[in-house]
């Protein structure tokens, strides 16, 4: 690490131990699929215009669009420091993740001049519309309707699972504009839209864990502007398909941060010494000890890949392996360890979030439902397998 | 937890690396490790020969005794391609035996001993017996001091590669009960004192060996002060080596059964096709992605007081049941054929199996595990 680099970690470090926001009154949100309320809204939105502002947010963006002109090893630091300090997730990730450095691959300079900083600052919020009520896995078949009409689209029909739908100033929208393609691929284009017009409406969706959460989204009649179109118009679907490599962190060039908050196995011991059975700490059941090893195991193995994935001499044999697996992997540990420490809490896993007896408030209740948001937003985890097994493995695809 | 653990390699693993990824595959085609399983001696000794002049034996034995003066990091790169062949030889039996000679050693050993290794001389380890212990220190085996050397009895198991072997390194409760380690040259032990086990892995040969009485000089011995830090060494060492030869092998496992999902049909379609079939696969791929980046998490820190073992035993641990799955799904997964013994993946469930056996299988580790990382 460079004496530059050290130093910029140095100050990070610094500025998120006297920065990061203690325990609020109300629950913060552990993922950005996770806000439901105004309050946990605007309380990421000043967190994450506050880290920007100090320069630890975009800081390998480039500066003449409002990034920080540093280089990616500098954000890389400040991550790890925003995460060594536990702080609050960086929630506008569908534009820092996913829409942003598509723009900044691909959109044009007018493009660039007008979304980037709002990206950054979360004065802008981003939403996807992606999946449809009746094609999510089968994302190539989106049958929304957009029609050219001079400098215009028309769009008409229906988005739905819509993650801050209801906050979202722009969407990164699929949407079908040639229904007689030669197939369902080619029939597609992608556009940067905004949601502030007319005939673009969001009716808010209850999630399993009871708290609202998501958007449907309908479309009747809304005009956007026709220079919204990122790439050509029937190239939808490659625009689609590299938004949701940045989505699953099989491609680099996000603005920085992170937008779920990781267990770690340290957290579930803690559980494990505090719970007892028959009177004795569950921390000496053999089969409780053993399933912690796994979790470490796993989460040593997660950590490992990373480093391994940036490691190109021992990747020689399946250099896409690690970067298609990350998502599946991650995600399901997630579930798995949430799921598990559910079952330390004996008698006590029968309470929910706000009682007052429960463990830790009810947080791994609420880590374990929330945790399927990942398992099946962003492509489910069966999709993942599919998708590796017929990427990195060459196996047949499924028809 | 292990959270100063960091991966990484070092040039020269890199080159042993693809030094041995091309020699395995050129020297151990399939067909040549089907026939070596018919053979007594379960090697190609000309192949043997020639890793010698490699100087792969002498990785990680010091410039000073005629090595290369590097380490069992680089030694794993070539373990883990010669797994991926299946390709047997006394490689990780001499690599055992020279480390207990370079931990334990006095000069005079190690000059006796290391630089011929370094040029090709193959030796092995004797410490496991019939109790099915792998706690290596309870042992049975005596050595009784006797004016000039010491006499020793007993009955080891698992002795790999003693027929090639021009020592063997045998553990022995000594009058004190403290243990010591003993070099003893094979052309002490007469014929009938060897004893060729059938071993589920059939691809490697292992020895029940009895000691008679058997009379070595009191250089035989290692520096017995030390005894139970080079068992545990060895123990660590075997089990980073399993690790890469579970994670070799695992690798071909998984490419053999993709070669069929994508060859054979049933109802118009490759198998392959259907979820039921590809999605195992898939999560043996990613368990073997795993074990890799555990794998050569542990080269890297082997030598590091405590994250060292923790991280072989991660790697044992993971590898072994990344093998043992993808194993046991490429059985099922080539149906009728998958239950002969032609089919190749039977070699890799019994390889799985074999090395579960030695040096402790994953719930042995993850109990040490749980007793280094679970404190109370
Ligand atoms: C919390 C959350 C947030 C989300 N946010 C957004 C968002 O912001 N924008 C957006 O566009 N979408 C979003 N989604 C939608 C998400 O991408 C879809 O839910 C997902 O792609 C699955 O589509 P579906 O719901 O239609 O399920 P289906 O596709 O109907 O799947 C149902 C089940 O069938 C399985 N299945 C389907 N096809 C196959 C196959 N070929 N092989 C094997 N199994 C298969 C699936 O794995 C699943 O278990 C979000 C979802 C969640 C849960």
């Amino acid at each position: 690490m460079s004496a530059e680099i050290a130093e910029f970690e140095k100050d990070a470090l610094g500025w998120f131990a006297e920065n990061t926001p203690g325990a609020q009154d109300f629950m913060l949100p552990l993922t950005f699929m996770e806000v439901g309320t105004n309050q946990q809204f605007e309380f990421l939105r000043d967190w994450q215009r506050k880290v920007y502002e100090a320069g630890y947010l975009g800081a390998a963006w480039p500066k003449e669009y409002g990034g920080g002109g540093l280089t990616q090893a500098h954000q890389d630091v400040a991550t790890k420091a925003m995460k060594a300090h536990n702080a609050p997730i960086m929630f506008n990730t569908i534009g820092l993740g996913w829409a942003g450095p598509l723009i900044l691959d691909m959109g044009t300079e007018a493009h660039k001049q007008k979304y980037i900083k709002g990206i950054l600052n979360a004065e802008d919020v981003w939403c996807q519309g992606f999946s449809e009520p009746e094609n999510g896995s089968d994302l190539g078949n989106a049958q929304l309707r957009a029609v050219r009409d001079g400098d215009e689209y028309v769009l008409n029909g229906s988005k739905i699972w819509t993650t801050h739908g209801h906050y979202a100033k722009y969407m990164i929208l699929l949407a079908r504009t040639d229904f007689d393609a030669p197939n369902k691929y080619a029939g597609l284009s992608f556009f940067l839209s905004p949601m502030r017009v007319a005939g673009i409406e969001t009716h808010k969706i209850r999630k399993l864990t009871g708290e609202h959460g998501f958007t449907q989204t309908f479309f009747t009649d809304a005009r956007i502007p026709a220079d919204g179109l990122m790439g050509a118009e029937g190239a939808g679907w490659q625009v689609a398909m590299q938004t949701l490599m940045y989505e699953r962190n099989a491609k680099g060039g996000q603005a920085g941060g992170y937008s779920i908050t990781e267990v770690n196995p340290l957290e579930i011991l803690e559980l494990a010494r505090k719970a007892e059975r028959g009177g004795k700490p569950v921390l000496e059941d053999p089969v409780i000890r053993e399933r912690l090893v796994d979790f470490m195991i796993e989460a040593q193995a997660m950590r490992q890949n990373a480093g391994r994935a940036k490691l190109p001499p021992l990747n020689q044999d399946c250099p896409q392996a690690l970067p298609l697996m990350s998502k599946l992997v991650m995600t399901e540990y997630m579930r798995e360890i949430n799921q598990f420490a559910l079952s330390l809490q004996g008698t006590k896993a029968g309470y929910y979030v706000d009682e007052p007896n429960a463990v830790d408030d009810g947080y791994w209740h609420r880590g374990y439902l929330n945790a399927f948001s990942a398992t099946i937003g962003g492509g489910t985890s069966q999709i993942q397998r599919n998708i590796i097994g017929e990427h990195a493995l060459g196996l047949p695809k499924t028809r | 937890m292990s959270g100063v653990t960091k991966i990484g390699f070092t040039e020269e693993q890199i080159d042993m690396l693809s030094a041995a990824e091309r020699f395995c595959r050129e020297k151990s085609p399939m067909e040549k490790v089907r026939k070596l399983m018919e053979s007594e001696r379960g090697f190609d000794a000309d192949v043997w020969k020639e890793i010698g002049p490699l100087g792969w034996l002498g990785i990680a034995i010091p410039e000073e005794y005629g090595g290369v003066g590097l380490s069992l990091t680089e030694v794993v790169p070539v373990v883990e391609q010669m797994a991926r062949r299946m390709m047997h030889s006394p490689f990780v039996a001499t690599t055992l035996a020279a480390q207990a000679v370079i931990m334990g050693g006095d000069d005079f050993q190690k000059k006796k001993l290391l630089p011929e290794i370094a040029q090709g001389a193959a030796a092995t380890v004797a410490l496991s017996e019939r109790n099915a212990d792998w706690n290596l220190e309870n042992i049975d085996t005596t050595a009784r001091f006797d004016k000039t050397g010491y006499v020793l009895s007993g009955v080891k198991t698992f002795v790999a590669d003693i027929y090639a072997a021009k020592w063997v390194i045998v553990s022995a409760k000594m009058e004190g009960g403290h243990i010591g380690l003993f070099i003893v040259p094979t052309d002490a032990l007469y014929g009938e004192a060897i004893r060729r086990e059938i071993i589920i892995d059939e691809t490697k040969r292992s020895y029940e060996l009895f000691l008679d009485k058997v009379f070595v000089d009191e250089e035989a011995l290692l520096d017995d002060s030390l005894s139970s830090q080079i068992l545990e060494h060895i123990h660590l060492a075997a089990n980073l080596l399993s690790a890469a030869e579970l994670t070799g092998a695992a690798q071909s496992c998984i490419d053999y059964t993709v070669e069929y999902l994508g060859t054979r049909k049933q109802f118009g379609k490759l198998i392959g096709a259907f979820q039921a079939l590809k999605h195992p696969t898939v999560d043996a791929f990613v368990d073997y992605q795993k074990s890799r980046s555990l794998l050569y998490t542990a080269a890297y820190n082997f030598a590091q007081q405590g994250e060292g073992e923790v991280a072989v035993r991660m790697a044992k641990v993971k590898a072994e049941e990344t093998l043992s799955f993808a194993a046991d799904r490429s059985i099922q997964f080539h149906g009728g054929f998958g239950f002969t013994y032609d089919c190749d993946a039977q070699l890799y469930r019994r390889r799985a199996i074999f090395l579960a056996s030695q040096y402790g299988d994953a719930r042995y580790h993850k109990q040490k595990l749980a007793d280094l990382l679970l404190k109370a």
